[in-house]
């Protein structure tokens, strides 16, 4: 479980500082999927970043199973991150240099998985292990990364605008994948976007607006990544 | 204009090692010439073997040292374009898109030739300062008659002015022949031309910072050539540096050692921060999944030093080949100390060389710790 209870974050100093974060309150259960939706510039990813342990709240708790990660040391977020934690980047940033064999080891080793090819057969890239980065689809690149993160077993997966560079179809397809290996796989799943039509896929939808939570709630009637509109 | 002055001022490494090109060739060219006006005035058969040892000298030090030193600059210059031109890929492909040609786009690498003119002119100077204590040196015991120093000119234009306006002529040629590919092309936030990798799917055994190290420094070959470059010049300007005391004199070991550390510093300085600056992305995905600092400088910065010791190696067998090859060619006329390969200063050259290379992997892994994750994500 994740609890998050009076989050702050701001940038910059004097006139110029600029509250993102004011004061969040809220809980997501494990094995849950939730979305976090806004507009730009509502704090979303800022969100994304503090509660996988990417950056540090100004004030404020994010609890994971009763343990404070905002009161970590950069090594222990680090270590946090490695245990714990995947993620998926609208940019993938893919190792340009490696084949989508070697990217995807890049996760599986930080979790000793050795079954990481069963991984990327998963998402469908099995007949390109040897592809660079560069000779890949939007789509195909976005899968690797979806490989890389599901083979570091996270227990956590966090998602930044996972479709946002990619076209209808594919963007579909991405979905389909992330959410079927998400039920398989039963980890916690978290996914940034603007995009209102994916929260119907979520079972928990947050609303961000001005850097605080509008609305929270259920959804009861979980839909598929073919059934959403786009 | 895309490329301005301010960039060709960026060129640091080429400025350093023309400075030190022009510097040691106007020395040794003057000295050459100056030495040869006095031909005549020499009567003994002990003064004349010793002109003969100081010209076979001067001319294998221009040679040596200046050709060395002038192909390195290149290799530096051409890099410099080619990082030029793959940093501003975007910017080019959009002037090239909206109708900008290639030659014309090209023009303006002229400006990094000014590195070049900036470097000889600084050299050339420097050389004037040192050449009275040079020529005293080279003549302390007073075998020739006194060589008087004569101010060239033309040295300038030759060790300052044409390898500038060539290296300018040459960038435009060399930047021209990078901007061959289309506009969309260049837009592309990937690399498409790129050669022939090997297919290793499959490979079990190795781990992952392994690949890492591997890819790393097989995507850029030149940085390979640097990293060697810097030790190459480190073993053997040091350990020359230390015979040049016997051998010639202390003012040569204490130049040679300056050049050597010199070019060592910056070539490796301008490999590991290619390296570093080029793999920001890659230390911060490492960084976001979890990979330790160290597992990171270990991944990115590993390969290279077992290309560095070669570099050593090699370098220290080039000074002692070298150095017993003067002593043959340029000493046989006159008594000489003996000359054989010394492992204390060898030794205490490899030292120094582990100190400072590990010392330069240890500030940049400090560097690599302090890169924002999100602020290279976000850009």
């Amino acid at each position: 479980m994740i609890e998050i209870k009076n989050l702050q974050k701001s940038y910059g100093a004097g006139e110029s500082r600029c509250h993102v974060l004011k004061g969040l309150d809220f809980t997501i259960q494990t094995g849950d999927f939730a979305v976090i939706l806004g507009a730009s510039g509502s704090g979303k990813s800022t969100l994304l970043h503090i509660l996988s342990g990417l950056e540090s709240p100004d004030c404020g708790e994010v609890r994971y199973d009763g343990e404070n990660i905002a009161s970590f040391s950069d090594k222990e977020l680090t270590k946090f991150r490695k245990d714990n934690v995947g993620f998926i980047f609208q940019q993938y940033f893919l190792l340009p240099n490696l084949n989508v064999e070697k990217n995807v080891k890049m996760g599986a080793e930080l979790a000793d998985n050795r079954a990481f090819r069963d991984t990327i057969a998963a998402v469908g890239l099995g007949e390109k292990l040897g592809k660079y980065p560069h000779e890949l689809s939007g789509g195909e690149q976005q899968r690797v990364c979806i490989a890389r993160a599901l083979a570091k077993k996270p227990k956590v997966l966090f998602l930044d605008e996972p479709t946002g560079a990619l076209d209808e179809e594919t963007g579909r397809q991405v979905l389909h994948y992330i959410s079927q290996l998400q039920r398989e796989n039963r980890f916690t799943m978290l996914m940034v976007t603007h995009n209102q039509n994916i929260a119907e896929m979520a079972n928990t939808v947050i609303l961000m607006n001005s850097g605080k939570i509008s609305e929270i709630r259920a959804n009861p009637a979980v839909k598929t990544a073919w059934e959403i509109g786009w | 204009m895309l490329v301005s002055l301010k960039d060709g001022a960026k060129l640091a490494g080429v400025f350093l090692v023309v400075c030190c090109a022009a510097l040691i060739c106007t020395m040794f060219l003057s000295f050459y010439l100056d030495v040869l006006a006095i031909h005549r005035a020499i009567v003994t058969e002990g003064a004349e073997s010793f002109y003969q040892a100081q010209v076979s000298t001067a001319k294998v030090v221009i040679f040596v040292t200046g050709g060395c030193l002038l192909v390195t600059s290149l290799v530096m210059l051409l890099f410099y374009i080619r990082h030029y031109i793959d940093v501003h890929k975007k910017e080019l492909g959009i002037l090239k898109a909206m109708g900008c040609g290639a030659w014309k786009i090209a023009g303006h690498f002229w400006v990094f030739g000014c590195s070049v003119f900036f470097g000889g002119a600084v050299g050339f100077a420097g050389a004037h300062l040192l050449i009275p204590q040079f020529y005293r040196l080279q003549n302390k015991d007073h075998i020739l008659p006194e060589i008087v120093f004569h101010f060239r000119p033309l040295l300038f234009v030759y060790l300052a002015a044409i390898p500038a306006a060539l290296f300018a002529f040459g960038s435009v040629c060399y930047a021209r022949r990078k901007l061959q590919s289309s506009a969309l092309s260049l837009l592309r936030e990937q690399e498409l031309a790129v050669g022939k990798r090997p297919r290793q799917v499959g490979k079990k055994s190795r781990i992952f910072l392994a690949d890492l190290q591997k890819s790393t420094v097989r995507s850029k070959k030149i940085l390979v050539f640097f990293v060697w470059f810097a030790a190459f010049c480190f073993a053997s300007m040091t350990q020359m540096a230390f015979s040049m005391k016997d051998l010639a004199s202390e003012m040569m070991g204490v130049m040679i050692l300056l050049i050597g550390m010199l070019l060592a510093c910056t070539t490796l300085l301008l490999a590991v921060t290619t390296v570093v600056r080029g793999n920001a992305k890659t230390i911060a995905m490492m960084r976001a999944f979890g990979y330790s600092d160290r597992q990171c400088s270990q991944g990115l910065l590993g390969g290279y030093r077992w290309i560095g010791y070669f570099g050593f190696l090699l370098g220290t067998a080039y000074q002692y080949g070298l150095l017993k090859l003067m002593v043959y060619v340029v000493f046989r006329e006159i008594s000489t100390p003996d000359y054989g390969f010394d492992l204390p200063n060898c030794l205490l050259s490899l030292a120094a060389y582990a100190v400072f290379y590990e010392g330069a992997m240890y500030v940049y892994a400090r560097r690599m710790k302090k890169l924002s994750v999100k602020e290279i994500m976000l850009t």
